[in-house]
């Protein structure tokens, strides 16, 4: 909740700067890229340090990543275009950065439902293949920071490379999956 | 928006060396953004009435100044150090005579005005602020441009012991923007020596800057060292770096977008969190002075 605390305190003393508005989405933008790296951490964690309880905090983490990027999707069509819908779907249909930021936020929103543990129960082997989506989620996530950044900026550039980082961590686990059957 | 009161927000002594000012200039009320009710019906629709000065504070804290990083914060913090002098401007190319000025001689040469533009950010922001400085027009007339001069360079200084933003390959160093000869010649077209009544801050672009008040404001080129007459369209810096982002134009116009960014409206700086976007005017409002530079041309593919 930090992220959260810390921007209301921000708002509260009028510290926001010269444009308030992005800061804002800014803020909630990157910690949504924060709670998907960490949420792609845990798998990883579990490997290395052979304790479950990083598979506990995933679901947590995960459902953060969509509550952060709700606030920051709210932001963009609240207080940024104050829900003037015309010039919101321009920008999503024409603007490239924000049709794969949109269409990473309408992929989360089947994970989030189907987080339980009973859904997980529900789905059995379905759940495992829905919820690689999150792959897909961090991509767009990325692509999404990149794309708005007017020339290589040096944030977006290590956020992409911890996503293809911890991505790649995974391809490494299916080839071992393969080789020893 | 709430109405304030031009006095309310300006020292007095600047607001009354503006009216004064606004009376002297015969011309330039109909370019000063706060002397445009003057024009009458053109503007009577216009949100632009008003708008009001955006304080000094996030004029001189919030740009974008690559040469010292790509943070909006980074101007202020990494320039303060910045050596404006001894500081040598260069014009030459398709001149008559080459010439070579201090900053000293440039400033003593011509009468110093206070000239209100909004900027426009080709992101999306607004602010309205008081230059200070004179037509271009006078300075390339100094240097007599001959028949061969098409369009205009303009080059930043290159120092990256100084410049710590130069140290990366950002964007290809030096800056470089490009106008066409009328469009340098002409009178909004302003060489800046000041900011609200002072020095030009290290931020803003000192010693010496452009403004281009109907452009976006990266062809505003900051730190002048050299201003070249040229025959054929130079390449400005951001031409290089995404011919298909950034024209050699780039005209204010809310009708054609930027790949990235709608056009259409811009947020006002300054103007607190729960303020709306305004709608963006085509040559950010100073249509009536300069369409005429651009009739018959296409400027969607122009832009």
């Amino acid at each position: 909740m930090w992220p959260l605390t810390a921007i209301s305190l921000d708002i509260y003393y009028n510290e926001l700067g010269a444009e308030p508005v992005k800061k804002i989405m800014n803020h909630f933008g990157e910690w949504t890229l924060i709670f998907i790296c960490l949420t792609l951490s845990m798998s990883p964690l579990k490997r290395f340090t052979k304790l479950s309880i990083w598979i506990k905090l995933r679901r947590m983490l995960g459902l953060f990543v969509f509550f952060y990027a709700s606030i920051h999707l709210l932001a963009y069509i609240g207080l940024d275009y104050r829900f003037d819908w015309q010039p919101i779907l321009n920008d999503v249909l024409k603007k490239k950065y924000i049709f794969i930021g949109f269409s990473a936020w309408l992929l989360l929103i089947p994970l989030s439902i189907t987080s339980s543990q009973k859904m997980m129960k529900i789905l059995k082997n379905k759940w495992k293949i829905l919820h690689k989506l999150i792959y897909v989620i961090a991509v767009f996530g990325s692509l999404h920071y990149i794309w708005l950044s007017k020339t290589i900026f040096f944030k977006p550039l290590i956020y992409s490379i911890i996503i293809v980082v911890l991505l790649a961590l995974r391809i490494k686990i299916k080839n071992k999956d393969i080789n020893y059957g | 928006m709430k109405k304030i009161k031009y006095s309310e927000i300006t020292p007095e002594k600047i607001y009354l060396k503006r009216r004064e000012f606004v009376k002297k200039l015969g011309f330039s009320t109909g370019s000063l953004i706060i002397g445009q009710n003057m024009i009458g019906d053109a503007f009577a629709a216009n949100d632009n009435l008003q708008e009001k000065i955006t304080e000094r504070r996030y004029v001189t804290t919030y740009n974008n100044y690559y040469e010292f990083g790509t943070r909006k914060s980074d101007p202020v913090e990494k320039s303060q150090n910045f050596k404006t002098s001894p500081w040598n401007i260069a014009i030459n190319g398709e001149v008559e005579k080459n010439i070579t000025l201090t900053v000293d001689e440039i400033k003593s040469s011509f009468p110093i005005e206070e000239r209100i533009y909004r900027l426009r950010c080709v992101e999306g922001w607004s602010m309205v602020i008081p230059w200070m400085g004179f037509s271009l027009k006078k300075l390339l007339e100094k240097a007599s441009p001959n028949g061969k001069a098409k369009f205009v360079e303009f080059t930043t200084v290159f120092d990256p012991e100084q410049m710590p933003g130069q140290r990366y390959p950002i964007l290809k160093w030096p800056y470089k923007e490009g106008l066409r000869i009328d469009e340098a010649m002409h009178p909004l077209t302003t060489i800046v020596t000041g900011l609200y009544g002072k020095e030009l801050p290290n931020q803003n672009g000192a010693p010496l800057r452009l403004i281009v008040p109907w452009k976006y404001g990266f062809k505003s080129s900051k730190a002048i060292v050299n201003i070249k007459l040229v025959e054929k369209m130079p390449t400005s810096s951001w031409m290089q770096a995404s011919p298909k982002e950034y024209g050699f134009y780039s005209n204010v116009n809310p009708r054609v977008d930027h790949p990235r960014w709608s056009q259409a409206s811009e947020r006002v700086i300054g103007s607190g969190i729960l303020s709306e976007r305004i709608p963006t005017t085509m040559f950010n409002g100073y249509g009536d002075q300069v369409a005429n530079l651009y009739s018959g041309m296409d400027l969607k593919k122009n832009f």
